[in-house]
């Protein structure tokens, strides 16, 4: 690690997440990219060459640097996300480390709901296949910023650039034809080391970006400052002592956008409207926050504002609504039913709701719509329909995918069931769209 | 073909966080969330540099308002002096209240016996797991990482804890988004970690900025030290050293504080902040691997005590 020698102001955060399927070599990707830059130290190196001798393999398992719990130890498999640390002198990286096992979907989910980034691992052999569609679709849904394609194992096909070239093209064709901004296709072989870390010496027609050097320059947070601003209050800070007697702050982490003292604003639910009299990021005073910054927000006049509320450029608000239309992937085992009486967690917002129907159950193998589907299963995505107890402030996801998700969860017993994405699905945009290419061919689209 | 972005050179985002202000936002944002959710949290405090930043994060969420919670220290009775001055200095200093559960007392009333191998960090789960039982604590706040250990890294931010305080890694809810689902039942409790995704290192960066004090065992210093296991342990009331156990003195500092029969010294000249910063960011060893003999017992040793209730 050379981060020392970096002023602490140029390093950024960057937080991505791996999608691949067992054989797709993520593991291997994952352990790469930790070990070539130098972010597994001895001890845990010694540790995982241990285990590997102790369980009769000549090289050390890298994997085993990310499988955390005993039973995926025993069971050779990772259960459940991890989240890994690694530094470069240009950016601090957070791994969302998702399984491509059995549960991958909601795996995935809870990975790229974090993620600005997304590796989408492909081995050169196979070519994009149903699960590279998948991954693709869910990054799509999630509405990651970026995405890239990873052609790995391009050592077992000589490093032929028409391979990579015919991949790269057909994966790019379709995920952008589901609505990934930004893709970014990659030769790579994680066990030689070509092309992660280091430049390849056997691919010299590619031009490109090593898949480190891309996580290091790839351009991070500014979609959520060029937003509309959004600022869920999450307390309310009063400190009723002699020294600061009439305090009356609302302290909250900026969702979207940009707020500036002096900007008329508008408190939802209620509709009232103050201006922003001060802001306080952390004890200290300034003229302009962004997100994500945590900050303290004070306005001019004494309106009732608590928990739950959100603050909003008067000029610039969300819709308010009871009917909440989204696309929801289904996380617990319980299933989720017309009917069925939910909570809702939007923003610091906890609402009763009902779930009024689930008009439809889309299979992320080939984006078919099955209509009706009476209920989601675990890994199930489909479009529900909720009225909640009280009106929300909400955007739609596909502008604002922290003030347009929200949980449902069971009431009984605290389960989370459902992640939420508010508005109009990107099934929905590629209906009214053109025919993503991938699908022509496909007898299960419906569209 | 393919679209590659890059950032134009020269271009500078306004908008741009640092990785430690990403980090201090997203740690202020959970402790007001549990401020918002529950009725009575507590944060675990040792006077070690996590639960030391931890409190500073809290002061700063809070500010100018007092911090809205209790601390809890379960105190092994293997305790640094210069530790426990530092906490009830840090106590006095922000009118703080601070709940004791002593490991001693239990051991006293003959609840929980001594281990052979004198180490009594293990033992600090039951009177933790009761402690918390005791004032029915709903959210507890710990300084984990998870880039300290390989189970931790499977830790949630809100973590769900059974009425026995147990933790079943197969039955974490699922994290989405920035949304943390703190519901529970009554008895059981969620345990809170606002600096899960910080790294050692910037636990350091951010002391150096936010010019937090740190007990000076953090510093190189001359400490009488004997070895045992490959690890400096510090000659005490504890019970060490054994006859056999030649103590000496040498330059030493702590890298992570805990029981002092488990918490091991290493070698260091770093007396400033800038040195200590140079040799972790040098050092081939993790803060536990160098450290602590109680992450050496098992593959599994802390995921096994996590089951249990520790954290």
């Amino acid at each position: 690690m050379t981060t020392t020698t970096t002023p602490l102001a140029e390093t950024t955060l960057l937080r991505f997440a791996t999608a691949g399927s067992v054989d797709d070599g993520k593991s291997t990707l994952v352990g790469r990219l930790l070990h070539d830059s130098k972010s597994v130290l001895t001890d845990q190196l010694e540790a995982v060459e241990h285990a590997s001798r102790n369980r009769g393999q000549d090289t050390p398992d890298l994997a085993l640097l990310t499988d955390g719990l005993r039973a995926e130890r025993e069971q050779g498999i990772t259960i459940d996300v991890a989240y890994r640390y690694f530094a470069t002198a240009r950016r601090r990286f957070i791994l969302a480390d998702t399984p491509g096992h059995v549960q991958y979907t909601r795996n995935m989910v809870t990975g790229a709901s974090t993620a600005e980034l997304a590796v989408v691992l492909v081995d050169a052999r196979n070519g994009v296949v149903e699960q590279t569609r998948r991954h693709a679709a869910v990054a799509a849904l999630l509405r990651v910023p970026h995405v890239v394609l990873a052609v790995n194992k391009m050592d077992l096909v000589d490093y032929q650039e028409p391979v990579f070239a015919a991949i790269a093209k057909e994966f790019t064709a379709y995920a952008a034809s589901l609505g990934v901004p930004e893709i970014t296709a990659i030769p790579i072989s994680a066990l030689a080391g070509d092309n992660v870390v280091d430049p390849s010496a056997h691919m010299d027609w590619y031009g490109g970006p090593t898949v480190l050097e891309h996580l290091e320059t790839v351009p991070v947070s500014h979609d959520l400052t060029a937003c509309p601003a959004r600022f869920p209050v999450q307390y309310v800070i009063r400190p009723q002592t002699a020294e600061h007697p009439d305090y009356r702050g609302y302290a909250g982490q900026i969702a979207s956008g940009v707020l500036r003292v002096g900007e008329p604003v508008t408190v939802l639910p209620s509709g009232r409207v103050s201006t922003i009299a001060g802001i306080d990021a952390l004890g200290v005073s300034v003229d302009t926050a962004w997100a994500p910054q945590s900050v303290t927000v004070r306005l001019s006049d004494d309106v009732d504002v608590s928990r739950g509320d959100l603050i909003a450029p008067s000029g610039d608000l969300p819709a308010s609504t009871q009917d909440v239309e989204a696309t929801v992937c289904h996380v617990a085992d319980q299933p989720l039913s017309v009917g069925q009486r939910v909570l809702l967690k939007h923003t610091t917002r906890t609402v009763k709701a009902i779930v009024k129907d689930i008009p439809s159950r889309l299979t992320l193998d080939d984006l078919s719509q099955h209509p009706a589907p009476g209920q989601l299963v675990a890994n199930d995505i489909g479009r529900v329909v909720v009225r909640t107890a009280e009106p929300l402030a909400l955007d739609a996801y596909a502008d604002s995918r922290r003030t347009g998700s929200f949980l449902l969860i069971d009431p009984a017993d605290g389960t989370t069931l459902s992640a939420g994405m508010a508005g109009a699905s990107f099934a929905e945009a590629v209906r009214g769209g053109s025919t993503p290419e991938a699908a022509e061919d496909d007898a299960e689209w419906d569209f | 073909m393919t679209s590659v972005a890059t950032v134009p050179e020269g271009t500078v985002n306004p908008y741009a966080l640092s990785h430690l202000d990403s980090l201090e936002s997203e740690a202020v944002h959970i402790f007001r969330e549990v401020a918002g959710e529950f009725e009575r949290p507590v944060i675990l405090f040792s006077g070690g540099k996590d639960s030391i930043v931890m409190l500073h994060l809290a002061l700063k969420a809070f500010a100018p308002a007092p911090i809205p919670f209790t601390l809890l220290h379960v105190d092994t009775g293997h305790n640094f002096p210069e530790v426990l001055d530092y906490r009830d200095r840090a106590v006095a200093a922000h009118g703080l209240r601070l709940h004791i559960a002593s490991v001693q007392d239990y051991i006293d009333a003959g609840t929980l016996r001594e281990r052979p191998d004198g180490t009594r960090n293990p033992l600090q789960t039951v009177p933790l797991t009761e402690a918390i039982q005791q004032h029915r604590f709903d959210a507890v706040f710990g300084g984990g990482r998870r880039d300290e250990e390989k189970a931790r890294a499977k830790e949630r931010v809100f973590s769900l804890r059974d009425e026995f305080s147990q933790w079943d890694p197969r039955r974490q809810r699922p994290e989405l988004w920035q949304l943390y689902n703190g519901r529970h039942a009554p008895g059981e409790h969620v345990r809170v970690f606002p600096i899960s995704n910080w790294t050692e290192l910037d636990v350091w960066q951010y002391i150096q900025r936010e010019r937090i004090e740190l007990p000076e065992i953090y510093f190189a210093h001359h400490r009488e030290v004997f070895d045992r296991g490959g690890m400096w342990l510090t000659a005490g009331d504890w019970g060490g050293p054994k006859d056999t156990e030649p103590t000496e003195t040498r330059l030493v500092r702590y890298r992570t504080v805990g029981d002092m029969s488990c918490t091991g010294a290493v070698d260091s000249d770093a007396t400033t902040l800038d040195a200590v910063i140079a040799e972790i960011a040098a050092s081939r060893l993790t803060e536990r691997g160098a450290t602590r003999a109680d992450d050496k017992m098992s593959e599994a040793a802390m995921e096994d005590r996590k089951r249990e209730g520790y954290f």
